[in-house]
Formats: structure tokens, C-alpha cells, sequence
């Protein structure tokens, strides 16, 4: 991770709002994080968290419905892509920021060829001929690894696994050379075994290309193989941040603990039930005054369903949005032996 | 393989033809009434009746005309008009190019109608066009087709006077006038069919626009426009495709109405006055090459759906 270097993108007090007739409803709230050149960040968390609504709002693809507060700006390079025009973010989306999504079942359109849609991608950005882009689209389909791949180009979707489906959408993200993918859940729709293939030509591309990858996922598993970088959040807020060793050696917010350790443990003492964490996430509606985790949190004082806390820099590396944070120094040590720890593999 | 289906579902046709002729020879048969009574009149002496009944045929059993009638139909031949002596066949097809070329009309203007205001309601969510289209939805869903037609002859043939209340022009004749007389009576008919169209499709595409793969193409950078002409269209088209071979029954079924209204000499109008005339061997070759058409049609349908989803199984 380089300090010196401005990061690639940086987004700055995110706040996304939906006026409905019962309230406002903040599906991203007051968010800020930045990701550097090469760097894979992990946003975690449940569904509800703000996590899609983050990762579409670099998009600039959010329903309408979804409006943002003034205050909020996403940096990419030199542009806040924010309030860019329309047509400008047109030239964007696909070309230099592109995405991939959760299930490559319904991702694909399914009456074009899977050469067809990679071409589109090339055709709307290059100023190459569309045979010359499907020239480009089998290169492409070679690179991530489609076997026979001349006969696929002419495919379509449904007669694809879902493993090369995703593959397909991967090698169309990757067609105009984007320096940022957004990877939105990229495994969760597949088999395990095919998870751990996409991961790896994930990892594989991201090392050739040097591309910054932002891996939207609630696997823990996959975060610990892939991220540097890790975010954790909650109810729209970020409530933890820090490097992926740090996230899972020393979590210091309670709800990052409290993940880490409902995932069942591959090495170390085996546990006869798996932890939860209690209750339900709140109602977006009716969020609580204090922090947004006060109403599952075991170590909640007073303080903290009467103030938000803020995302402040903690002594032990990461920076935690939380009153009673774990950790040795600042933190509240005597909630060590209230946790187990967790032996997490990299 | 396009080639097998191709052929399984022509040959899927030959029983459904069979029964097809079954029905119209039949159901033709139940409708009240005597062709001879009404030839000779009421005051015919039972003599001349019993000679015309052996004449015609009708004194044969039922399924013995049915046979011999179904062994001229294989060979084309319909039989002879009972009122007019002329030769069926020669009368259906006469009258076919004619409500052939009306309902193509209306046809065309039910498609393109249909597609302009879904996919501008769509483009536009909420705009005037939108709640025009939404409008037009239900009344032309509604408003009685002959209704629908006086209306328009009332204000563009009696008020403006730019095009003709009745009468048809043939298009290979002049192709000018064709467009003049054919323009009133392919409207009152399109009419429910752009409605109808515009509604489904609209509903359809609605559907497909928030498709995650149209969510893929927003991310490629697609602009809206294509999105909804290369991503959507296509999906959005396939429910469609089945309104528009149903729509093409109704508007052959309707023509019987059109045609009494603005005096074009088609197959609907040749049905009216076969049904009033009692002319049973002219009705069933009307109502049989009514059928055929929409048995043709389904066929069409069937094909345009194969060429437009690649995940038909041939």
C-alpha cells in the first residue's frame, strides 16, 4: 500500500437517503474510505448494510429513488464521479470502472451471444470494428481460462455453467483494461469448488493487471484469501477498518468480533455450537439514537444508546467506530475473556 | 435441426387441418334455418323442394356429405355457392387478397403502434407520453371497434373529407387510393391491437428493464436508448409474440364487422351474406380458410419464437 501516492478512488462522506412516506431511510450513511492502485479492499457485511448501495453509487448506478446528500463525493482520480454528466459516466462505466455481479444466471443477456455482449463492452469504448472486437472478446475468453473458447464465443448464456458464466463476466469487465472492478458478491451464487476457482483467477488477474479490486461480499472465507484491505459494515456505517490481518487477529468492534466468530473454525478447538450474533438487524426506519449495534451488543453501556460513536484511529492499528472497543491498549481489556479467538488461516 | 422442427411442426398441422374441417362441416350444419326454403321461398311445393334437396346433395346423410364434400375440398374444390351457383373457391380467394391486405394494415398498425407507445412510456416514465399511452391503453381496449369506426367516418370522411367512407382499392391497382380507403377501416381494427400490444409490451418491457442484465449493460456503459432497443426489446418481445399471433385471429374474426361497415368486399363481409343467404357451402369455405390462416399464423408464431429465443429446444 503505497501513502504518498494519491488513491485511486476516495470516497468522501457518503449519505444516501430514500424519502418515504414513513421517513427517511439512509442506506449508506455518512461513509468514507479510499481504495489505492492495486490494492483489493473487502466491504463485509449483512444484507441491508449499505454495501450494494455503496458499490452502485461509484456506478452512478442506483435507482432513482436512492438520492444523495450534497456533502457526499466520490473521487475517482481527478473526477467526483458524483456529479459527473451522465454521458460523461457513460464513458466510465465499463471502461474504466466495471463490475461484476452476484449471479452470473441472470447477469448474462440471454438472447445475445456471450461473444456478442464481451464485443459490446469493446465496441462502446474503442474505436475498433466489432469483428476486431470479438477478436479481442476470444483473447479475452482464453485469459480467463474458457476451454474451447472459439466455439463459445458463439454461445449463449444458458449454455454455460455457472462457473464460466462468471468467468464470461469477468473476462467482460476486464475488456477495455479498467483500473477498478467491482467485484459485487462475485462467488456467492456458485458451488464451493467453483467459488475457489473464480478466486483464484481473480487473484491471478488482479496480479498480472495490477487492477484495484473492491470485493463486495459477507463471506468471511473469502475475504481472509483475497483482501487487503478490510470494511466493516453496519447499518449503512462503517464500523470497523483496518488490514485483513488486523481485522481477523485483533477485531476491535464487537459486531466484527461477533462475525468472526459465527464462522465455523477449520483449525483450533472445535465448538459445539456455532455464535451468533443476537437479534435482528434494526429496522432502517426506526434506528436506534445511540450506536446503530446498541440493541445486539453484550457490552452496550449507557453511553452508547445515547451517542453515536465515530470512526477514530485505534492505538493497535485499525480505526473502530465504537465505545468499548476490544484491544489491549485504550480498549476494554477485561472483554478479552468474554471472546473467543479466532485461528484464521491467510 | 431448425429444419426437423421445422418440419415436425408442419407436420403437427396435417391432424389439426383434419379436425379443423370436422368442425366446420359440423358447427355450420347446427345453424337454424333451410338453404332450400330459402332459395325457393316459403311458398315452394314439397315436390320442388324434394328435387333441389337431391340436387344439392342435402338429402344425402350427413357424414356421406362430409365425405364427398372434404374429397373435393383435398382436390380445392369448396363446391358450387348454393345461392349463386358460383364456384366457391373462386369466391374465397377473390375475397381473401382483399380482408388479407385489411388485416395486414391493421396488423402493422398494431405492432408499430403498440411498440412506439411502450417503448416511448418506458423511455419517458411519467411523461405526458407515458399517461397518453396508458390512456389509449384502456380505451382502445374498450371502445367497440364499430363504434370506434362510425366515429372516424363521422369526423375524417363526412367532416373533412379526406379520405372516402367506403369502398376498397386494391394495393396492386393504386397503391394511393388503397392507402385512402384501407387507412379508416385498419384503424378501427388496429385499434384494440395497438392497445393491447402497447399494454403487454409495456408491462413486458417494464419487467426486463430492471432484469439484471440490463443492470450488466448499464455497467458497460450502455446508454439508455440501446439498453432498451439491443437488451430490451428482444426479451420484452418474446410474451409478446404469442398477443400478436392471438391478435391476428381476433382481427380476421373482426373483419366481419369492419368490412359490413365500410362495404369493403371481403371474406368477413361474404360471411355476413352467406350466413343471411343460408349459403352453408360458401360459409364453410369462408370459416375454412379463416382457420387455415390462424393455423398458418400459429405456425409463424411458433417460428418467430425459435428465431428469437435461442432457449427454445428445437
Amino acid at each position: 500500500m503505497s501513502s504518498k501516492e494519491s488513491p485511486l478512488l476516495e470516497v468522501k462522506n457518503l449519505e444516501t437517503f430514500i424519502s418515504t412516506p414513513k421517513g427517511e431511510i439512509k442506506p449508506v450513511n455518512n461513509v468514507s474510505f479510499s481504495i489505492n492502485k492495486g490494492e483489493i479492499v473487502a466491504l463485509v457485511g449483512e444484507s441491508g448494510s449499505g454495501k450494494s448501495v455503496s458499490s452502485l453509487s461509484i456506478m452512478g448506478l442506483n435507482a432513482s429513488a436512492i438520492q444523495y446528500k450534497p456533502e457526499s463525493s466520490i473521487y475517482f482520480k481527478d473526477k467526483d464521479l458524483l456529479r459527473l454528466e451522465e454521458k460523461e459516466m457513460r464513458k466510465i462505466r465499463g471502461n474504466e470502472i466495471a463490475m461484476i455481479f452476484q449471479d452470473p444466471m441472470f447477469s448474462l443477456n440471454p438472447v445475445h451471444t456471450i461473444g456478442k455482449q464481451i464485443a459490446e463492452s469493446i465496441v462502446l469504448h474503442k474505436k475498433v470494428k466489432y469483428k476486431e472486437a470479438l477478436e479481442t472478446a476470444l483473447d479475452l475468453l482464453n485469459k480467463v481460462g474458457i476451454p474451447d473458447a472459439k466455439r463459445r464465443l458463439n454461445d449463449y448464456p444458458h449454455q454455460l455453467s455457472g462457473g464460466m458464466r462468471q468467468r464470461v463476466m469477468i473476462a467482460m469487465a476486464l475488456a477495455c483494461d479498467p483500473q477498478l472492478l467491482i467485484a459485487d458478491e462475485p462467488t456467492t451464487a456458485l458451488d464451493v469448488t467453483i467459488q475457489a476457482q473464480i478466486l483464484n483467477l481473480l487473484r491471478k488477474l488482479q496480479k498480472e493487471t495490477g487492477i484495484s479490486i473492491l470485493l463486495i461480499t459477507h463471506d468471511l472465507g473469502v475475504v481472509a484469501e483475497m483482501a487487503d484491505r478490510v470494511l466493516v459494515m453496519y447499518c449503512g456505517k462503517i464500523v470497523e477498518e483496518g488490514t485483513v490481518a488486523d481485522i481477523f487477529e485483533n477485531p476491535l468492534h464487537p459486531y466484527t468480533k461477533g462475525l468472526m466468530s459465527s464462522v465455523p473454525e477449520l483449525y483450533g478447538p472445535s465448538k459445539e455450537k456455532l455464535d451468533t450474533i443476537p437479534g435482528i438487524v434494526p429496522n432502517p426506519l426506526e434506528l436506534p439514537t445511540g450506536c446503530n449495534f446498541v440493541t445486539r451488543c453484550s457490552y452496550a453501556t449507557k453511553k452508547c444508546s445515547q451517542t453515536a460513536p465515530t470512526l477514530l484511529q485505534h492505538p493497535s492499528g485499525n480505526r473502530v467506530s465504537c465505545w468499548n472497543p476490544f484491544g489491549k491498549e485504550g480498549g476494554s481489556a477485561h472483554y478479552e475473556t468474554a471472546a473467543t479467538s479466532i485461528n484464521y488461516r491467510h | 435441426m431448425f429444419l426437423k422442427f421445422l418440419a415436425r411442426r408442419l407436420l403437427y398441422i396435417i391432424p389439426m387441418l383434419f379436425i379443423t374441417t370436422l368442425i366446420v362441416f359440423s358447427f355450420i350444419l347446427l345453424i337454424p334455418g333451410d338453404p332450400v326454403l330459402a332459395l325457393l321461398g316459403e311458398n315452394a311445393t314439397p315436390e320442388k323442394i324434394a328435387q333441389l334437396r337431391q340436387q344439392l346433395g342435402l338429402d344425402q346423410p350427413i357424414i356421406v356429405q362430409y365425405l364427398e364434400w372434404l374429397k373435393n375440398a383435398l382436390q380445392g374444390d369448396l363446391g358450387r355457392s348454393i345461392f349463386t351457383g358460383q364456384f366457391v373457391h373462386e369466391a374465397v380467394i377473390s375475397r381473401f387478397a382483399v380482408t388479407f391486405q385489411l388485416v395486414v394494415t391493421a396488423m402493422i398498425i398494431s405492432v408499430l403502434g403498440g411498440m412506439f407507445f411502450a417503448i416511448m412510456s418506458i423511455y419517458y416514465p411519467n411523461s405526458w407520453i407515458d399517461y397518453v399511452s396508458r390512456f389509449f391503453g384502456t380505451i382502445g381496449m374498450s371502445m367497440p371497434n364499430f363504434w370506434l369506426a362510425m366515429l372516424l367516418v363521422l369526423f375524417f370522411s363526412l367532416k373533412l373529407e379526406w379520405v372516402p367512407a367506403t369502398g376498397f382499392t386494391s394495393i396492386n391497382e393504386n397503391p394511393v387510393n388503397f392507402i385512402k380507403g384501407i387507412l379508416l377501416p385498419a384503424l378501427s381494427l388496429g385499434a384494440v391491437g395497438t392497445a393491447q400490444i402497447t399494454r403487454h409490451l409495456r408491462s413486458s418491457l417494464m419487467e426486463v428493464m430492471s432484469a439484471d442484465y440490463l443492470r450488466t449493460a448499464y455497467s458497460k456503459g450502455v446508454e439508455r436508448w440501446r439498453a432498451i432497443f439491443k437488451h430490451g426489446l428482444q426479451n420484452a418481445m418474446l410474451p409478446v409474440v404469442t398477443t400478436i399471433g392471438i391478435l391476428f385471429g381476433n382481427l380476421l374474426g373482426a373483419t366481419v364487422v369492419i368490412e359490413t361497415i365500410f362495404a369493403i368486399p371481403g371474406m368477413g363481409q361474404l360471411a355476413v351474406n352467406s350466413i343471411l343467404q343460408r349459403d352453408f357451402t360458401m360459409l364453410q369455405g369462408v370459416v375454412l380458410v379463416m382457420i387455415i390462416m390462424v393455423i398458418i399464423i400459429n405456425f409463424i408464431t411458433d417460428l418467430v419464437y425459435a428465431i428469437l429465443d435461442p432457449r427454445i429446444e428445437y
